[in-house]
C-alpha cells in the first residue's frame, strides 16, 4: 500500500495546507512525493518525538501534516507527544504507520505493530483508518482530510487476488455472503480470507465484513451485519492486533450495551510471540491462529 | 503611564498573592522567569509572534503576565488551582489564544515552537516564535532532537530562551546531571547564543530583540525565587506554598516600586 499511499499524497501535495514529515524512512518509495511536495516534504530525521510535536505545531497554524514512519516508531516512541501535543489539542495531524501487525515479519518484534490502534484509540479524539486493500488508501486519505481530527493510518500489503472485487471503500463493507457466521475482519488479512472463503459452499461460507475505521461508530454499524449476526448467533472477529483494545472488544462491547449479545464469540487476534521464534508475517499469523484454516476449524466450518 | 519596572513589581506581588490565596507551590520557578516573560510580552512580542512556555510548571508566571496585559482578570486569577477553572497548575489547552499549547510534561515546547516557526515559513507569514525552557528540562532527549531539527531547518524566526536557575526537582543541575554550564553543551550546534542576566530587563530586551537570524539561543542566568530572600536559590520553593507570615514578609521585602 506504500505506493498507493505515495500516489494519494502526490495528489494532495499542492494543497495549501499540505505538509509531509518522515522519520528518515521511505527510501525507494516516497521519492515521487519528495519531488512533488518540494519544501513541504521534510525529512525530520531519526527523531520521532520531535517530528510529532513539530507536526502539532504545524497543525496549530492551520496546516494538515502527515507524519510517516514504520508503524511502531510513529505510535510507540512518541506516544506522549501524540497524547499531549496532538490529541489533547484535537489537531488534524495524521500519523502514518507502515507495516501494521506482523507485516515486518522476520525483521523482528521491535518492528511489529500489534497493539497500535488499541493504544492510540485510548487517546482523545483519535480516529484510526486501516485500509484492507490498496484501493482503500486514497479514499481513506480523503476521509482523514475531511475529518479534521487526529488520525492514524495503518498501512500493510494488499493480499486480495486481482479478480476479487470488494466494492468501494466504506467503514463497513460486506465482501462475502453465505449462511455461515458473521465475520468482522480488520486489515489486509481480509484479502486472504476473501480468497480462501469464496469457494466454500453456501452453508459454510461466512458473511465476511471488512471494517476499516475505528473506533466503532455505533451509528454506522450496518443493519445487515446485525441481521447476519442474529441469524447465525455467532460473532467472529479477525484482526492482526492484540485482543486488548482491539476491534473484538469494541464490537463485543457495542453488542452487549445494545442488548444484542451473540450466543458465541470467537476472536482471532495477535498473541505476541508464543514460541519465542521469529519469522515471516505468515509464520506469526499461523502461530496465533490467524489463518483461514484455523478460523474454519475453530468455528466448526472445516 | 507605568514603567515596565513598576508593572513587573506589581505583577510579582500579584503572583505571590495568587499563590498565597491558592495555597500552591512552584513559586520559585515562577519568580525565576517572570522578568523574562514580562519583557517578552510587554516589550518584544507583536501580534504576529507566538510564545510557548515549555516549562509548564511556570504557568503562574504566564497567567500573571497575561493579567498584566489585561488578557486575564482578577476574577480569573482567583480561580488559579481551584475548580472549575481554566487556570490549572499547568496551562490548559484550547481556551486562550495566547496559550498556544498545553504544556507541563517537559521537553515538548521547543519542538512545538519549531513546528510553529516552520509553519510561518511554509505559509510565508511574518512573525517570530519564542520558547522558554527550564535548564533541568535539557535532560529530556526530545529537546536535543528539537535543537538538531531547528538548527538543520534554519528556523530563522525562532528564539529559544533558557531559564537557567541551576536548580531542579531534587538538587542542583550539577548534582543531578553534571550540568554545570548548559551553554557549553549548546555551543557546538553553532547557533548564535547570548548570555544575559535574566533579571536585567534592559539586557533581556536587547538580547530578545536581536534582529540577527536564528534560530537563536538566549541563556538567561536567573535566581530561583528571585526577589524574596528566603526563597532565593532554595530548592524547596519549587514545591512549597506560602504561609501567612511568609506571605507578609515576602510582600514587605518587595516593598514599593
Amino acid at each position: 500500500m506504500r505506493n498507493e499511499f505515495c500516489e494519494a499524497m502526490v495528489q494532495r501535495a499542492s494543497d495549501p495546507d499540505f505538509v509531509f514529515l518522515t522519520g528518515d524512512l521511505g527510501f525507494m518509495a516516497l521519492e515521487p512525493l519528495q519531488k512533488a511536495a518540494g519544501a513541504r516534504f521534510i525529512n525530520a530525521g531519526v527523531a520521532e518525538q520531535n517530528m510529532v510535536s513539530v507536526a502539532a505545531g504545524l497543525a496549530s497554524q492551520g496546516l494538515k501534516p502527515w507524519a510517516y514512519s514504520i508503524a511502531p516508531f510513529i505510535y510507540a516512541r512518541p506516544l506522549e507527544q501524540v497524547r499531549n501535543d496532538v490529541c489533547l489539542h484535537d489537531l488534524p495531524v495524521t500519523l502514518v504507520g507502515n507495516g501494521g501487525g506482523y507485516a515486518y515479519g522476520v525483521m523482528g518484534g521491535t518492528h511489529h505493530a500489534i497493539e497500535d490502534y488499541g493504544i492510540l484509540l485510548s487517546l482523545l479524539h483519535m480516529n484510526v483508518y486501516v485500509p484492507a486493500f490498496g484501493a482503500d488508501v486514497a479514499p481513506a486519505v480523503e476521509r482523514i482530510l475531511r475529518s479534521g481530527h487526529p488520525a492514524y493510518l495503518r498501512l500493510g500489503r494488499d493480499e486480495k487476488s486481482k479478480e476479487a472485487d470488494p466494492g468501494p471503500y466504506a467503514p463497513w463493507r460486506k465482501v462475502l455472503s453465505g449462511a455461515g457466521p458473521a465475520v468482522a475482519v480488520v486489515g489486509p488479512i481480509a484479502g486472504t480470507l476473501m480468497k480462501d472463503f469464496a469457494g466454500l459452499e453456501n452453508a459454510k461460507r461466512p458473511n465476511l465484513w471488512v471494517l476499516t475505521e475505528l473506533p466503532l461508530d455505533e451509528k454506522t454499524v450496518p443493519a445487515q451485519f446485525l441481521k447476519d449476526l442474529e441469524t447465525s448467533g455467532h460473532l467472529v472477529v479477525v484482526e492482526e492486533h492484540v485482543a486488548h483494545g482491539g476491534a473484538g472488544e469494541m464490537i463485543g462491547r457495542f453488542l452487549l450495551l445494545s442488548g444484542r449479545a451473540p450466543k458465541k464469540f470467537s476472536h482471532f487476534c495477535a498473541q505476541g510471540y508464543l514460541s519465542g521464534y521469529y519469522g515471516s508475517q505468515g509464520f506469526h499469523r499461523k502461530e496465533c491462529g490467524l489463518t483461514s484454516e484455523n478460523i474454519l476449524k475453530v468455528t466448526g466450518l472445516a | 503611564m507605568k514603567t515596565l519596572k513598576q508593572i513587573i513589581h506589581q505583577s510579582k506581588k500579584r503572583l505571590l498573592q495568587m499563590h498565597y490565596e491558592s495555597g500552591v507551590g512552584h513559586i520559585g520557578g515562577n519568580l525565576s522567569c517572570l522578568d523574562i516573560l514580562m519583557v517578552l510580552h510587554h516589550r518584544v512580542m507583536g501580534p504576529e509572534d507566538h510564545f510557548i512556555l515549555s516549562k509548564g510548571h511556570a504557568a503562574g508566571a504566564l497567567y500573571i503576565t497575561l493579567w498584566s496585559m489585561e488578557k486575564l482578570k482578577d476574577e480569573d486569577l482567583k480561580l488559579f488551582h481551584k475548580e472549575p477553572t481554566r487556570l490549572s497548575g499547568h496551562p490548559a489547552p484550547r481556551w486562550k489564544e495566547e496559550i498556544t499549547f498545553a504544556t507541563g510534561s517537559l521537553g515538548h515546547g521547543f519542538s512545538l515552537a519549531s513546528g510553529l516557526a516552520l509553519a510561518k515559513r511554509l505559509q510565508g507569514k511574518k512573525g517570530r516564535i519564542f520558547c522558554l525552557t527550564s535548564d533541568g528540562e535539557w535532560q529530556e532527549g526530545s529537546n536535543w532532537e528539537a535543537l538538531i531539527f531547528a538548527a538543520h531547518q534554519k528556523l530563522t524566526n525562532l528564539t529559544l530562551i533558557v531559564d537557567e536557575n541551576g536548580l531542579q526537582g531534587f538538587g542542583t543541575t550539577r548534582e543531578v546531571a553534571g550540568q554545570e554550564k548548559l551553554l557549553d553543551r549548546l555551543k557546538p550546534f553553532g547557533l548564535p547564543i547570548s548570555e544575559v542576566d535574566g533579571h536585567d530587563t534592559e539586557a533581556l530586551e536587547k538580547a530578545l530583540k536581536d534582529p540577527a537570524p536564528g534560530p537563536r539561543v538566549v541563556v538567561a542566568h536567573t535566581v530561583k525565587g528571585k526577589g524574596v530572600s528566603f526563597m532565593e536559590n532554595k530548592m524547596e520553593w519549587h514545591y512549597l506554598p506560602l504561609k501567612d507570615e511568609q506571605f507578609k514578609t515576602a510582600l514587605e521585602e518587595l516593598g514599593e516600586a
